[in-house]
């Protein structure tokens, strides 16, 4: 009777676990949804607050260019290698740098500057207004009629939208030559005919739909980072825990969005 | 002036406020004491418009602030300046920016009489040679006078103080004292204190009120609270382990 007791309260104790869940995820899905209106809505300030999102640009695309440099150089390196070594078998590693601007600028070049910036940028923002959220800074800016969407959330919607397509375009341009370096001394493919090929493979449409991926990541990496900064509760662990669930769920959705981009134009 | 009438609240089934009455008259200093987590800052967010009550209302010179629009919220606000417990300074902000934002964020004035604004401010609490610092190099004390510094800058009626004076040395409390009383008459500032510092209870407040188990059970002149026959508050202002006051959890 114990026994059955017990193992009920824990059944109704999963019921439960699972119903907050999925009640949180739509109050975060909602707030997230409406906070990128209101972030539409207040572009208007975009030219007073051009200082604030020219220091986000330096942060998202400055600060982060070491790891989009190696990043971008050890991808195109490594895709040089796994496809070239199976094309040469065929005679035809020459193609090699065709298939690496195809594949980094239709879905690599955006995926891999979303997950640094995700890693980096999204988690740090997230923190940021959490802490802000936590020590009642958020608080003192509605006490100072100063609407928290405008003063902090729209100058990183914007300038992440904007770093990320220029993040995609430098990784994908160190890729090629990552890709050109592995080609000519493992494949012995010559830079001329590397880089040839390469042109060949850039195509208006590949590029189009790259960027603009790039440029819809950056608003979800931005966007969601803030929601959970700013629906952050109160303590260092609730600021641990939007850290942690802004790159989560900013990594399943640029999955998600990334796939019905791609869907739309090539499908 | 401001005026919470049977205002109930609860946070995660856990009834904080319940049947919570208070007013307070234009140019008066009321300081609500209590235990830690007891409710005092919850009360103080009412009268803010931060925190919306389950019932009851919030009236701020005869206005509803409870389930007030956006544009009603703005303009009482306008009236009010708020002292937060940690400053809530703008962490990369200078002081002088911190001070300036209500004002420059809004465009009120020309950015040269915003500058003429922020110095008389900074000069009035003694903090002008730390104008270009940021809040990570300021001590405790500083930060609290930045932020008075930052909610004078609207000339507001109304300031309301959480926990002014926690966290800072005797002689840093005394200052911080000093500032409430000298806004209060300097400016005829209405004043809500809270805070568990008698100390600083009994010399910035014109009226006392004791916050225990949600309601105020005693509101009274300091002379009034130090002599109250109430056990609760007698044991409170003695800090006293015997009495009807139970550990909060």
């Amino acid at each position: 009777m114990k026994m059955k007791n017990e193992l009920r309260a824990r059944i109704l104790g999963l019921f439960d676990f699972i119903g907050r869940e999925i009640l949180d995820f739509f109050e975060q899905t909602g707030f997230t949804i409406l906070l990128l209106f209101q972030t539409i809505f207040y572009t208007k300030h975009v030219l007073r607050k051009w200082q604030e999102v020219v220091k986000q640009m330096y942060i998202a695309g400055v600060k982060t260019l070491l790891v989009c440099s190696l990043v971008g150089v050890f991808t195109g390196m490594i895709l040089a290698l796994q496809t070239g070594v199976e094309m040469s078998e065929y005679g035809q590693q020459a193609q090699v740098g065709h298939l690496i601007i195809a594949s980094m600028t239709r879905e690599m070049g955006p995926f891999m500057s979303a997950i640094i910036l995700i890693a980096s940028v999204g988690s740090a923002m997230a923190a940021e207004l959490g802490t802000m959220k936590v020590s009642d800074e958020i608080d003192a800016l509605e006490m100072m009629s100063i609407s928290p969407v405008s003063f902090l959330v729209m100058p990183r919607v914007v300038a992440l939208s904007i770093m990320l397509p220029i993040v995609s375009v430098y990784i994908i341009t160190l890729a090629s030559i990552g890709g050109g370096v592995v080609a000519n001394s493992l494949l012995h493919v010559s830079y001329n005919v590397y880089f040839k090929h390469l042109l060949k493979g850039i195509h208006f449409k590949a590029m189009y739909v790259g960027l603009l991926k790039a440029y819809v990541f950056g608003i979800i990496i931005s966007i969601i980072g803030c929601a959970r900064g700013l629906k952050a509760e109160s303590g260092e662990l609730g600021v641990g825990h939007a850290t942690r669930s802004a790159v989560v769920a900013s990594f399943l959705m640029v999955l998600i969005i990334g796939y019905i981009i791609t869907a739309f134009f090539y499908g | 002036m401001i005026k919470l009438i049977n205002v109930h609240k609860a946070f995660n089934g856990k009834q904080v406020l319940k049947g919570f009455n208070l007013k307070i008259e234009r140019g008066e200093s009321f300081v609500i004491i209590g235990q830690s987590g007891i409710g005092k800052t919850v009360a103080l967010r009412h009268i803010a418009g931060l925190v919306e009550p389950d019932s009851g209302d919030v009236l701020i010179d005869g206005v509803k602030m409870s389930g007030a629009s956006s544009e009603t919220r703005k303009k009482l606000r306008e009236k009010m300046g708020v002292l937060f417990q940690s400053g809530a300074l703008i962490s990369w902000m200078t002081v002088a920016e911190n001070v300036a934002l209500p004002l420059a964020e809004h465009r009120l004035y020309p950015k040269s009489q915003i500058d003429d604004m922020v110095d008389e401010k900074l000069r009035l609490l003694q903090l002008f040679d730390a104008r270009n610092k940021i809040p990570a190099e300021l001590s405790g004390g500083m930060k609290k006078r930045v932020a008075l510094a930052r909610a004078l800058m609207k000339s507001p009626e109304i300031i309301l103080y959480d926990e002014p004076t926690t966290g800072l040395d005797p002689v840093m409390s005394s200052v911080i004292n000093d500032l409430i009383r000298q806004m209060q008459h300097d400016f005829n500032v209405t004043s809500l204190v809270v805070t568990h510092d008698m100390k600083s209870a009994f010399h910035v407040g014109d009226r006392i009120g004791m916050l225990y188990d949600g309601v105020l059970v005693q509101c009274d002149t300091p002379d009034g609270i130090k002599n109250s026959t109430n056990q609760v508050v007698q044991q409170f202002i003695n800090g006293s382990l015997e009495g009807p006051i139970k550990v909060v959890d």
